[in-house]
């Protein structure tokens, strides 16, 4: 007779599935690398990485896609977190891409390096002959993404098929390629926004200080709050002023949105997210609103 | 708070979308500028009401065409629970995805029109949802406001469907009248409905007991990855060696007695590791790292089981399979790759034994291959023994996948029947 109720927290089934998920990789992939930007996801899963591999150290580097317009608060944190762990950080400029003329460079008020990312992680993709790499997309964030796999194939041109993705059974996952073709692993694929802040909170991680509320000066457009910055064009009709925000995502400065928030602990971001009517990317990131289908058209030609 | 995944099965035309939509509504999971974005949509193609299959329809192709063509994750919580919704089309082309998407559950979700009663569509969900065996089916009798919210219409479902459901050794099955247009029986009991005793969906789907669905007799280890740290400047990490994986069945526990397969040599549990600690007991879905007491060869797609209760090492297996791919067909003389537990193989196709009807359950033995959406009893042999339940009495240990081995596309799946 079992004497108890063998009930597993959601944070514990989800926590098992994404170790499971980096074990599977690590096992059957020669080149694994992850994707490691500082954002709040990818710290999440840089966390599970070092518990699937503990005592050893994880067994594959780590990525970052440097577009020169990242929050310099974030790059500090990449650099801490990554000298902590003792890994090895490749990075990959879009300015090296710009440099080599590999990309054009965006030009006007809305110029963006977000886009050019594309390029750059798939050159460093196939320079480095990196034959799966893990990025911390959830299925909640947007409605493509609800449909990629945990283990999203991409073919040579580092190509996402929608209409043609691999059926993903159970807790098997294929893990055959070609030379040249590669998988993107989504180990965070079941999370939502706030099972990745109930984590951080749990497990006590350190987080890039412009999560939490501090003061900057901003200036708005299509009603998101822009960081005033060299990298970002601003217009004459867009005046500055100073504000308290955070960030609820995190990614390059021309493209992210603060947030007006008076949060300053994981305890007090979590009653926000609770209460908020707006998604993190519907309030934050202007390379969402392109159109309906951004984030699927960027993804079918192989961006994160 | 613990996680049901369920899936659910039906068109549009069921009101499929609508009760998704409704659950998402009234949990909070759908937000302003979610919502914003589908009502801006439906105006623009002229629809008078918000179409809420835009929010889980997420690829161009679907949106213009107005049809799902593929499984789609959502998510919602409650305080009671977090729950992931396996969203997946009804259409008896789908059969795939409906496959997909039940293989995981813990639950699956049926939808009637209670005008139109149980159609061949609802036996073939119904058939599908026992073949994967998802332990608890709801069958949702919707639309009850356009039958009046009639306890003899409801009561006639019933009967119907129960019948039926008795030659599909369906486990749990519970009825609930609802009207997902107008929210009678969601989240809420209804009041159109007195006579209905029973709880309101949202109420079944929080309480509903999935912890024992589990298998926790019967001890499963699949060696997933080899731990071996190979520190220079620790005495004690230069030695170690876990074997990591994620408990397919059973509890373990420190000072436990195990077999090892394939080597058949027994040894005890010294420790189970966690970066956070070592454990006192592991079990599923745990990920965990053994420590065995003796220097066992032990690498992965090993299986550590109990001594008294093992699982059969097989290399001629009785399956279920349900056929995914779109060109290549499975026939007799077909060489696969198979991939079961952590274990990867080849496979032979000795023999289709027959095709099985999913609308009428009629099995056709003069089948000589399955094609797309087919669903069959398969003979296979491996190259080497893989270490199998059946699959009614463990889904992890009972199920596989088979790989092209020209195209590298997952082209069907299989549960375990028989084995030796």
């Amino acid at each position: 007779m079992l004497q108890r109720d063998y009930t597993t927290s959601q944070l514990d089934v989800l926590e098992a599935e994404a170790i499971h998920i980096m074990r599977e990789v690590a096992a059957e992939f020669e080149r694994p690398c992850l994707l490691f930007s500082g954002g709040k996801d990818s710290i999440v899963m840089l966390r599970v990485a070092e518990k699937a591999f503990w005592p050893a150290p994880i067994p594959f580097p780590l990525m970052h896609v440097d577009t020169g317009h990242n929050f310099s608060e974030v790059i500090d944190y990449r650099d801490r977190r990554v000298g902590e762990l003792g890994a090895r950080l490749v990075v990959a400029s879009v300015q090296a891409s710009i440099d080599a003329g590999r990309v054009v460079e965006e030009t006007g008020r809305r110029a963006s390096r977000n886009r050019l990312q594309t390029t750059t992680l798939l050159d460093a993709i196939e320079e480095h002959e990196f034959d799966a790499v893990f990025g911390g997309a959830r299925r909640d964030e947007e409605k493509a993404r609800a449909k990629e796999r945990v283990f999203s194939f991409r073919d040579d041109f580092g190509q996402w098929d929608p209409k043609n993705q691999r059926p993903e059974l159970w807790n098997l996952y294929n893990t055959k390629i070609r030379r040249g073709e590669h998988i993107r692993v989504f180990p965070l694929s079941n999370w939502t926004e706030l099972d990745v802040w109930h984590y951080i909170r749990r497990e006590g991680i350190e987080i890039p200080s412009i999560y939490f509320a501090h003061s900057r000066t901003v200036f708005e457009r299509d009603g998101m709050l822009l960081a005033d910055s060299e990298v970002v064009q601003r217009g004459e009709d867009e005046p500055v002023f100073d504000a308290v925000v955070r960030y609820r995502t995190v990614g390059d400065m021309t493209c992210t949105g603060a947030v007006a928030s008076t949060a300053t602990t994981v305890e007090q971001i979590i009653d926000e997210i609770a209460a908020t009517r707006i998604t993190e990317r519907g309030a934050t990131r202007a390379d969402d609103r392109a159109s309906e289908a951004a984030m699927e058209d960027r993804k079918k030609e192989g961006y994160f | 708070m613990d996680i049901l995944r369920f899936a659910t099965a039906g068109s549009v035309d069921d009101g499929k979308s609508t009760l998704i939509g409704r659950l998402l509504f009234d949990s909070k999971a759908i937000f302003e500028d979610q919502l914003e974005a589908v009502e801006r949509t439906s105006r623009d193609r002229g629809t008078e009401y918000t179409d809420l299959s835009l929010l889980t329809d997420g690829l161009r192709a679907e949106r213009e065409q107005g049809i799902t063509i593929d499984v789609a994750y959502r998510y919602f919580a409650t305080p009671k629970r977090k729950f992931i919704i396996a969203d997946t089309p009804g259409h008896i082309q789908y059969t795939r995805n409906m496959v997909t998407g039940a293989s995981t559950a813990d639950l699956a979700i049926i939808l009637i029109d209670a005008r139109k009663g149980v159609l061949e569509q609802s036996r073939r969900h119904a058939f599908l949802t026992t073949l994967l065996r998802v332990p608890h089916l709801v069958l949702a009798v919707n639309k009850m406001d356009l039958v009046d919210y009639s306890e003899a219409r409801f009561d006639e479902i019933r009967e119907e469907f129960t019948a039926f459901a008795s030659k599909l050794n369906a486990s749990d099955l519970t009825f609930i009248p609802i009207s997902a247009l107008h929210g009678d029986n969601v989240v809420s009991r209804s009041e159109n409905m007195p006579w209905y005793e029973g709880s309101s969906l949202l109420h079944h789907l929080e309480h509903v007991h999935i912890a024992s669905d589990r298998n926790l007799v019967d001890v499963r280890f699949p060696v997933q990855y080899v731990i071996r740290p190979h520190s220079a400047t620790s005495q004690e990490l230069h030695d170690y060696r876990g074997y990591a994986g994620q408990v397919a069945g059973g509890v373990l526990k420190p000072g436990d007695e195990v077999l090892h397969l394939p080597s058949g040599l027994t040894t005890t549990i010294a420790a189970i590791d966690t970066f956070d600690g070592p454990v006192e007991e592991a079990f599923p879905p745990m990920s965990v790292t053994l420590r065995l007491s003796d220097d066992i060869d032990i690498s992965r797609g090993d299986m550590i089981c109990r001594p008294n209760n093992q699982p059969q090492a097989a290399q001629e297996i009785d399956a279920m399979i349900s056929w995914m791919a779109d060109g290549v067909k499975l026939q007799p003389r077909s060489k696969l790759i198979i991939k079961h537990t952590t274990r990867t193989a080849r496979a032979l196709v000795r023999d289709l034994h027959y095709r099985l009807d999913v609308n009428t359950l009629h099995r056709d033995e003069s089948a000589t291959s399955l094609g797309l959406n087919e669903i069959g009893r398969v003979s296979l042999r491996t190259t080497q023994p893989l270490f199998v339940d059946d699959y009614a009495r463990n889904r992890l240990t009972g199920g596989f996948i088979l790989i092209d081995e020209a195209t590298n596309g997952t082209v069907g799946a299989g549960m375990i029947v028989d084995a030796h």
